[in-house]
């Protein structure tokens, strides 16, 4: 054996109290292709992306290529060497790309240039018979499809190290069979190229070279297939797995075993000539069976060949285009909640709520089936120890290996004892030792209990288990029988064989076109040596490829590009219009004591100006207090009995006046005006009374009210509006692109090609720049032309300033993404970060100087204070680039202090 | 409509976020840190209110107005050249500045009523107008005081007695506390109850639980209750411990009548958030959906700007969202300590509003399931 090209040794990894990974020491021969099999939650995905470099090693050593795994040159060194496929199907993918286009990319962060790219994908996809889909998004690819397109861009760059995590998981047999031949082609022609797969289909595993067999975190045994059946003394993998298993972990197992069933004349299910179409495309076409009463039926088909709708159907979840659905001989009515309670559903993905316990799950499932509180510990009770859920019944799903799970998840469906069970691939995924636990259950509720099964599933065992199976592809039902009678009606040896003859025949010509064509052309080309060719620290190239995804994305989500356009408009107009300081039509009442031409002559100057409007008069302190309390007067005069008479003798004489204090930036408006209006009176009296010499006072203030002439609120909010729509929505689009990436997975792109921290933010970041500009064009528009608010100052520096903003507040969203995964939290979290800040501590109302505590703290340094008195200064004053010195200056600082913290602390790989 | 399944569903609401610690963290973020330093910073009608003195006089008149200027109203002034003044008023330094003419002092004495000059940045509206008085009353009392020792004159003897009820000396935090509790219900009763559907759509949940004999409407009034329960008592806590507790705010009417009405608010609230869920398809359109429909509501429903402020027709439309009349009574209840018989409209309003809403959210969420 040549040096191992990936060796592990000492390696822990924990996640929380859960150890995926407990002293793990291996070495993984080189040039051959090696599996890791074992049950799901052993660790086989953690220790791959470890090898892969995606996750952040902890605890001992990973050495791959000759080098340290931990060391982050070394990484970056021969990541361009390594391809990882993560589990899950086209989890690396960008679903709403094409085939192209995801290829494209992924050959752009490898530094390809375009005539390479298009030469490799040309390869690739002809190799892998995907040409004709070449313009499809990855979408819309069935499973199968997906993962060969996964692997396509897996191999864009000739990896010396091919790392597949669960890479047929979910897939028919066809396309399994497609996707192995494609490997060995490729292995073919790049026979120094090493690969590593963990896989759940123990067939498969037989083909490879070396098997790693894991459990519990820790390595069982290692060797050729045939080394570890002779080793076991077993006849399959399958048995040899189970043979090395520890004994307590082995014990209770028993081969699955379901007695033949005895003769029922019920009919549990029907269906006849079920059809479904969404649009015109027809999911389920014209779809007959029956089944009768404690049969288990088996369906098979690859992913999106009609299974799940056929299956929603009968459960109600969809009412059918035509034909019919009949449950014990009733028509399905969606609306019947008693049918629903006489059917168990287990649907595809594990859709329990993985933020209840394990108990918490079967009680809520159990009360929403009407079970009799006082049943319901028993009932609960039964379950847990009927699926072995014991130990796990206090625990949160989500810690759990997905064979528990799947337990779980029967358990529910069970939970009230329905008599029907419909089953959606309830086993992928599971490992041997679950799934014959699983099946032995099944067969136990078929034939003691007489429970009716309708289970879905890839694995041809598990068929062989099933009383009769249907085999469905592209919406239609290709055979039904007994395992025996199909594998004997095609001649076949296996049923295996019997369905890929059979999905052959179906799909005719496709078929002979998809079948890959040998020897990609990549073969002969002596592949450059990579080890020294060194990645260059900045890519340009690559930088753009995420900003071509992410404008890519955007353009394919129209919904989300028009709200980013349209919205900041309507928001502009909404805030333009809402923010307001002219004080107008204020109300009023008086409650005027004295009656005469005097007091009126008092009030009608109030009631004459622009800010007051009148209101019935009051009629005393009660009415007063009522009117006021109930918000109908903001102010409230009192003109006291004699009030004339006394003005008449020189006596001293005060007129009341009560102002609505709740608000108190308007009771001080209302003041101020109370006193000039007042002042004002008095004035006009005296002259009157005493001439002019009495009023003249001892100087004249003359104010300039400049930039703003006519005080137009206008004027002085739309140019700070439009720094605070240019905050939130480009902060917000930025922070979602990378907690999208986050939550979706496809992240883990990031954390494996040569992209580095930066590339990546500022590959993001600028379609959002590019939005933001184009967003700013439309605002500025806006306020010229539809709030006519008059443009003073120089455009260029305005849209200088414009762009160190957007720059600025796309990096702030940048930022905040880095701390958060999800999407939820990252609305949230932004919406926190901008608004408030935004809307009260920038200046946009009360000037930054004016506030205090943290909120002038912030205010002094955050970029949309900088950026309105840009606005402002340009708008109103008139101002151009050198006079606005000290905020260019702030914008331009803010833009790599912000940039440079979200490089900081994004991490290049998973926790 | 079951009873108990809307109970259930609602408790496994509760255990969720309970599990949420971002999401905790958010919401006793949003309900103290967040109202807490946003009060903090209201400003007083008239706060450090940036001012420079041009001072040709060099008088003692002059020097008197010059010290008559001090905080908390104004910043202790700066004094200025009239080369520097423009500069400094376009900079955004000084929102005013004080123009005091050579021989200021000998025409006051002399009877000749001289000119001073005032530059107002009228783009500070909030301090514009207020500070533009303020200066009027301070330079008037510090002239007459100076030329009282010179010479008297006929007067008419009218006072005017000013009294701010409700909040006496007009003091910003308080308004600006009941506010900011009004913005967080709003808030995070959207956020919450949308987010909750959204996760379950895209986990895939919502289709497990349509199996199982529960209706649309028990799903739906589930996180109604729930998430409304949860921003009920985080709002009920913020204004005993944070509004009334660290900023002592005094609350006139009865918190137990503001509660009230808060619980219609996050029916009609929480009902808008399912319907938001249903139009947005994924979490980043439902993100953007809801500051489209979120910052209108918190600007136009007078809890920024009073609603006489606004153009007829928005303040029309404005009716139709319940946060306007939540924001009405809050302020009745809260500060006026109005009661019931006054705010019966607004409770009347929103329950309207509230029911409507729900219909609409329903029939969307029925579609929405299938």
């Amino acid at each position: 054996m040549s040096d191992p090209v990936a060796s592990v040794s000492g390696l822990v990894l924990r996640h929380g109290a859960v150890t995926a990974l407990d002293n793990v020491t291996l070495d993984v021969p080189s040039g051959i292709m090696v599996g890791l099999i074992g049950p799901d939650g052993v660790g086989k995905s953690s220790l791959l992306s470890l090898l892969s470099g995606a996750r952040e090693i902890r605890e001992g050593s990973v050495t791959v290529l000759g080098g340290d795994m931990a060391d982050r040159t070394h990484r970056s060194r021969v990541c361009p060497r390594i391809a990882y496929m993560p589990q899950g199907l086209g989890r690396n993918l960008y679903p709403t790309l094409s085939v192209f286009e995801n290829l494209d990319f992924f050959g752009r962060l490898f530094g390809q240039a375009a005539a390479e790219r298009e030469r490799r994908i040309a390869d690739l996809l002809a190799a892998t018979g995907m040409s004709a889909f070449r313009d499809r998004p990855a979408a819309k690819l069935s499973g199968g499809m997906k993962q060969k397109l996964g692997l396509c861009c897996a191999l864009i760059h000739d990896p010396d190290f091919l790392i597949l995590d669960e890479p047929t998981t979910g897939v028919d047999p066809l396309s399994r069979r497609q996707f192995w031949d494609l490997i060995a082609t490729i292995r073919a022609s790049r026979p120094a190229m090493s690969v590593i797969v963990a896989t759940a289909y123990m067939e498969e595993a037989a083909g490879f070279d070396w098997l790693v067999a894991m459990n519990a975190g820790a390595v069982l045994a290692t060797g050729a297939p045939e080394e570890l059946l002779a080793r076991t003394g077993a006849g399959t993998l399958d048995d040899a797995f189970i043979a090395l298993l520890p004994e307590e972990v082995r014990a209770g197992h028993t081969r699955v075993t379901i007695p033949p069933r005895p003769a029922s004349a019920e009919v549990a299910i029907e269906a006849e000539h079920l059809t479904m179409r969404f649009g015109d495309f027809t999911a389920v076409d014209d779809v007959s069976f029956r089944i009768e009463k404690g049969e288990i039926f088996g369906f098979l088909g690859s992913n999106g060949c009609g299974k799940t709708t056929t299956m929603k159907m009968l459960t109600g979840l969809l009412p059918p285009t035509e034909g019919r659905a009949k449950l014990f001989g009733q028509e399905v009515d969606p609306t019947d909640m008693a049918v629903r309670r006489r059917v168990g559903f287990m649907s595809q993905a594990f859709s329990l709520y993985g933020e209840l316990t394990c108990r918490q799950n079967l009680e809520l499932h159990a009360r929403l089936f009407r079970i009799a509180p006082e049943e319901i510990p028993a009932r609960v009770g039964e379950m847990i120890a009927r699926f072995g859920l014991e130990e796990e019944a206090d625990t949160l799903p989500a810690a759990l290996p997905l064979g528990i799970r799947q337990r779980l998840s029967l358990a529910v469906a069970m939970i009230h004892g329905p008599e029907v069970l419909i089953l959606d691939e309830p086993t992928s995924g599971v490992d041997p030792v679950a799934r014959d636990g699983f099946w032995q259950i099944l067969g136990e509720l078929s034939r003691q209990d007489g429970v009716t099964i309708f289970v879905s599933t890839h694995f041809m065992n598990e068929a062989m288990l099933c009383d009769r199976i249907s085999l469905m592809h592209a919406g239609r039902v290709l055979v039904s029988d007994t395992a025996r009678a199909i594998t004997a009606a095609k001649g076949a040896a296996t049923l295996e064989d019997a369905f890929v003859a059979c999905l052959g025949e179906a799909m005719g010509e496709r078929a002979a076109d998809a079948a890959p064509t040998p020897a990609p052309a990549t073969a002969p080309e002596p592949v450059p040596d990579v080890p020294a060719q060194r990645v260059s620290r900045f890519s340009l190239r690559r930088l753009l490829s995420y900003s071509r995804l992410e404008s890519l994305q955007l353009r394919r989500d129209p919904i989300r590009l028009t709200m980013a356009l349209i919205g900041s408009v309507l928001l502009m107009f909404v805030i333009g219009y809402g923010i307001n300081m002219d004080v107008e039509d204020l109300n009023f009442a008086v409650l005027d004591r004295d009656q005469t031409g005097t007091s009126r002559d008092y009030v009608l100057d109030i009631a004459g100006s622009r800010y007051f409007v009148e209101r019935p008069p009051l009629t005393d302190y009660d009415d007063m207090d009522v009117r006021m309390r109930n918000g109908e007067l903001s102010l409230a005069i009192e003109i006291p009995p004699g009030f004339a008479e006394d003005i008449a003798h020189g006596r001293d004489v005060a007129v009341g006046a009560w102002i609505d204090g709740a608000n108190p930036t308007r009771a001080n408006t209302v003041v101020g005006y109370v006193q000039g209006i007042h002042a004002a009176w008095l004035t006009r009296k005296a002259r009157a009374l005493y001439g002019d010499a009495a009023v003249q006072g001892n100087f004249d203030l003359v104010t300039r009210y400049r930039y703003n002439p006519d005080i137009k609120s206008i004027v002085a909010i739309v140019p700070a509006v439009m720094p605070l729509l240019l905050l939130i929505i480009p902060a917000m689009l930025t922070t979602l692109s990378v907690a999208r990436e986050k939550e979706l997975g496809s992240i883990t792109n990031f954390y494996v090609t040569p992209v580095t921290r930066l590339e990546f933010l500022l590959g993001k970041q600028l379609p959002y720049v590019v939005l933001g500009m184009l967003n700013f064009g439309l605002l500025t528009a806006m306020s010229v032309l539809l709030f006519g608010v008059p443009f003073h100052g120089s455009p260029l520096t305005l849209t200088l300033a414009a762009f160190l903003y957007v720059l600025a507040t796309t990096a702030m969203g940048l930022l905040v993404s880095v701390f958060i995964s999800s999407q939820v939290a990252a609305l949230f979290a932004t919406a926190l970060f901008t608004i408030i800040p935004g809307a009260q501590y920038s200046g946009l109302v009360d000037p930054v100087s004016a506030l205090g505590g943290i909120g002038r703290m912030i205010g002094e340094v955050y970029p949309t204070t900088w950026f309105i008195v840009a606005a402002r200064g340009t708008f109103s004053k008139g101002l151009g680039f050198g006079d606005l010195t000290q905020a260019m200056l702030m914008l331009t600082v803010a833009v790599p202090v912000v940039i440079g913290l979200a490089a900081v602390f994004l991490r290049k790989q998973e926790r | 409509m079951d009873l108990r399944n809307i109970w259930q569903l609602g408790l496994k609401e509760l255990r969720g976020l309970l599990r949420d610690p971002v999401m905790l963290v958010l919401i006793v973020y949003s309900f103290t840190l967040s109202i807490y330093s946003s009060s903090k910073a209201m400003p007083d009608a008239l706060s450090n209110a940036a001012i420079s003195i041009v001072d040709e006089d060099r008088s003692h008149l002059s020097g008197r107005i010059f010290d008559a200027f001090y905080p908390p109203y104004f910043v202790a002034p700066n004094r200025i050249t009239t080369s520097e003044m423009d500069r400094r008023m376009n900079a955004g330094l000084d929102t005013f500045a004080l123009d005091i003419p050579p021989d200021f002092e000998r025409d006051v004495l002399a009877g000749k009523v001289p000119a001073i000059q005032l530059n107002v940045d009228a783009t500070r509206m909030s301090q514009a107008f207020t500070g533009n008085s303020y200066i009027q009353q301070i330079v008037t009392s510090e002239v007459s005081e100076y030329v009282a020792h010179y010479r008297a004159a006929d007067s008419l003897q009218v006072g005017l007695t000013l009294r701010a009820r409700y909040n006496q000396n007009l003091d910003p935090v308080w308004f600006g506390a009941i506010n900011n509790v009004v913005q967080a219900i709003m808030m995070l009763s959207i956020v919450l109850t949308g987010a909750a559907l959204i996760r379950e759509k895209e986990h895939g949940t919502i289709e497990h639980l349509l199996v199982m004999p529960v209706t649309a409407g028990e799903i739906m009034l589930s996180k109604v209750w729930s998430m409304g329960l949860v921003v009920l008592v985080a709002s009920g806590l913020s204004i005993a411990f944070v509004v009334q507790g660290l900023l002592a705010v005094p609350i006139l009417g009865s918190v137990a009548l503001f509660m009230a009405g808060a619980v219609l608010m996050l029916f009609a609230m929480t009902a808008l958030g399912i319907f938001l869920a249903t139009v947005a398809g994924s979490m980043p359109q439902f993100g953007l959906l809801m500051m489209l429909v979120m910052l209108p509501l918190q600007v136009l429903s007078g809890g920024m700007t009073p609603r006489e402020s606004m153009p007829e027709p928005i303040q029309d439309i404005m009716l139709l969202a319940p946060t306007t009349h939540f924001i009405m009574l809050s302020q009745s209840i809260l500060f006026r300590g109005a009661g019931f018989s006054v705010v019966w409209p607004q409770f009347a309003a929103l329950a309207m509003i509230g029911i409507v809403l729900f219909r609409l959210a329903l029939e969307r969420f029925r579609k929405f399931l299938q």
